[in-house]
């Protein structure tokens, strides 16, 4: 009998409860899915059946080697990118790709093959991990490298935790100039200038995104926010390190109907109109500008008791603005109420099997939960297939067996690689039941 | 500070080494396994920003002969140690305890009289160098006898029993004692126990501790809502406590 519920940042739960230990090795022996900070949007890390054992990987937080001289780090799976920044910042070493949170673990980086701002340069967090310690379904342990087992490594990558229990990481830190950012943010008037703009400015920074007012229409279709930075120069930051913001957190969570339509269109607007010079340009400490949302602990809670969902497509180049504008009128004549909406040019595929991203455009938007949710997620998958894009997995939780199959021809790839290192499908996630039919 | 963390490889033992490393004190880690024991050790070198000096030894509190080796090679490593914290202990639950009275004999002899044996070393050592500081976990468990913790209470509250006549009796030779009873903290030892309210982290924990070390504190409650909580069940008549499950 199990009584507690499991949920990811979407806050949709299911029964299941998760089993913590530091000695992660020991733990996930017979686990059926290991999972870090909960912070996948959707059913990822959750279980497809009530009574498999998950392991709860956070406590399992230690770093066990790191080289001042090459930047190269191995520490536990359970490490939060939260206290590597805290620890590292200070010392000018930074993760190579940090995604929009910091509230993640290592070993979710690697399921997820994380992406941040500078994808157009680095590429994905996988691109950066040069050795993992794996509990493979069958109960070994093995290391994995680029060199070493290597089809297991990049299935790894991306691979949501199917392959096997990530139990270390090991990848490269970049050195920093400084703790501090310089930054550059434009306002823009609709989404061909977006597409301009971001390509643009990939040119010119190592950093760059976009927020989109997606709540807007016609002539103002996409209009937005870009902002682009690079580390600081020594000279142009303060002196000082970035002081630690405080902790606020949500303390409650708000009724469904406070985010709706008209609180959101008025939200985007007031964001929009706040930047109302056309153009700024300063440092910014790191933390407000990787990563937003994380000022508001437990900001989920804003979607109320319904739970929501994130949408998050990439579009490859060669369909061009097209159809990037046709899917933002899609967005916004079947969307959902979103205040966030976010957009970001991507560079090329990575090695890993399943690895997100790929040359094109992604665009991510948040939608509380309703019964039209799954229609929408239905009409967006049926373009992104036709265009030839693929979805985030770590976001989603709506899309269907047959679209996610269309849409990703690595798929037989990801299901040989299963075949050959669980044959018996042990391990496995509520998204895995969904998408792949396990059991 | 040269401290000594009996237990510092996981749970509040960990958060303590690391707060304490952070800010510069040198720490030598004891615990069971020797490979467990140099991980953490790695993990405090890379959280001092420069060279710190970390050091380990195994030493097992089912066996008290490892004290007094583990206890040289501490001094050996820090030159003296002037400060002793004992997070290390064995944790079942009252069930489990019920069911097996041999792990009953065990906890209770790892608990009650081994720890203590042990602080006896570690306390005779500071008094020879005229100060020192031993914190010593115990647990609200032992503030009350109550019937979901009866048999680990029992150990823990004999437990501060000696620390606080440790604190009458050696206050004025320089030696300060401090007596932590954590409340519910959700960490690898009550991992698959449902967290009741008031469950705390075990950084917050730590920080608690370090800040009463400083303050030369006798005894905290941690998080410090159940020094209220405590108050409270003290204050409970016999016959409250005989209906409620608490």
């Amino acid at each position: 009998m199990v009584d507690s519920l499991l949920s990811g940042w979407g806050r949709l739960p299911m029964p299941g409860r998760e089993l913590l230990s530091e000695n992660l090795e020991a733990v996930t022996q017979g686990a059926v899915l290991s999972r870090g900070l909960g912070r996948s949007y959707g059913d990822s890390s959750l279980p497809a059946n009530p009574s498999d054992k998950v392991v709860g990987t956070r406590l399992a937080d230690r770093i066990l080697a790191f080289d001042a001289k090459t930047g190269v780090i191995r520490a536990e799976a359970g490490l939060s990118l939260a206290e590597l920044n805290r620890l590292f910042m200070p010392r000018d070493w930074f993760t190579p790709v940090t995604p929009g949170t910091k509230f993640v673990t290592l070993g979710g980086m690697v399921a997820s093959d994380v992406h941040g701002k500078n994808h157009h340069q680095q590429g994905c967090f996988g691109a950066h991990v040069k050795q993992l310690r794996i509990r493979l379904a069958d109960d070994n342990v093995v290391e994995c490298s680029p060199h070493e087992l290597e089809d297991l490594f990049y299935g790894t990558i991306g691979g949501m935790g199917l392959l096997g229990h990530i139990l270390e990481v090991e990848f490269t830190m970049h050195p920093i100039a400084s703790p501090w950012l310089w930054t550059e943010s434009k306002r823009v008037h609709d989404i061909d200038e977006f597409l301009d703009a971001l390509a643009e400015a990939a040119h010119q920074w190592p950093m760059t995104m976009g927020w989109i007012d997606c709540l807007s229409g016609g002539r103002t279709l996409g209009r937005g926010i870009l902002m682009a930075g690079r580390w600081a120069t020594p000279h142009e930051g303060p002196q000082r390190d970035p002081r630690a913001r405080p902790e606020v957190s949500l303390p409650v969570e708000l009724p469904n109907w406070a985010l709706n339509p008209a609180t959101a269109r008025a939200f985007n607007a007031a964001i929009y109109w706040r930047h109302w010079r056309q153009q700024h340009r300063g440092v910014m400490a790191p933390d407000g500008f990787f990563y937003p949302l994380d000022a508001i602990l437990q900001w989920n809670k804003a979607y109320g008791s319904r739970g929501f969902t994130q949408y998050q497509c990439v579009l490859p180049r060669h369909a061009g603005a097209a159809a990037v504008r046709e899917f933002m009128e899609l967005l916004t004549k079947h969307g959902g109420a979103s205040p966030l909406c976010v957009i970001k040019d991507c560079g090329p595929q990575g090695k890993g099997v399943l690895s997100f991203p790929l040359e094109g455009t992604s665009i991510a938007v948040d939608m509380a939960v309703s019964p039209e949710v799954q229609n929408i997620v239905d009409r967006l998958n049926e373009f992104v297939i036709e265009v030839g894009g693929r979805i985030y997995l770590t976001k989603d939780r709506f899309t269907r067996a047959e679209h996610f199959r269309a849409m990703e021809p690595r798929l037989p790839r990801f299901m040989e690689l299963r075949e050959k290192w669980d044959p018996n499908r042990r391990l496995r996630s509520a998204q895995s039941k969904r998408l792949f039919g396990d059991t | 500070m040269k401290a000594i963390v009996f237990g510092g490889t996981t749970g509040i033992g960990r958060a303590i080494a690391r707060r304490l490393i952070e800010r510069g004190e040198a720490v030598f880690l004891m615990g069971i396994d020797a490979n467990d024991l140099e991980r953490s050790a790695a993990d405090l070198k890379a959280h001092h920003p420069g060279k710190a000096l970390v050091g380990f030894a195994v030493c097992n509190l089912e066996q008290p002969e490892s004290f007094a080796p583990a206890l040289d090679a501490a001094d050996a490593a820090l030159g003296q140690f002037d400060t002793v914290v004992v997070t290390a202990a064995m944790f079942a639950t009252q069930d489990a305890l019920e069911a097996d009275i041999e792990l009953t004999r065990r906890l209770l002899t790892v608990n009650h009289a081994h720890t203590i044996v042990f602080c006896e070393h570690a306390r005779k050592r500071l008094l020879e160098r005229g100060r020192g500081q031993l914190v010593v976990f115990s647990s609200v468990a032992g503030d009350r006898g109550r019937k979901p913790v009866a048999l680990y209470g029992s150990a823990k509250g004999g437990l501060a029993i000696y620390l606080e006549a440790m604190d009458h009796k050696f206050h004025a030779q320089g030696l300060s004692v401090v007596c932590v009873k954590p409340g519910f903290v959700k960490t690898g030892m009550t991992a698959g126990l449902k967290p009741p309210p008031f469950a705390g982290e075990a950084d917050q924990v730590a920080k608690d501790v370090v800040r009463a070390m400083d303050r030369r504190s006798p005894v905290i409650y941690t998080p410090r809502i159940w020094a209220l909580v405590m108050l409270v069940i003290r204050w409970l008549p016999r016959f409250v406590m005989r209906k409620i499950g608490f």
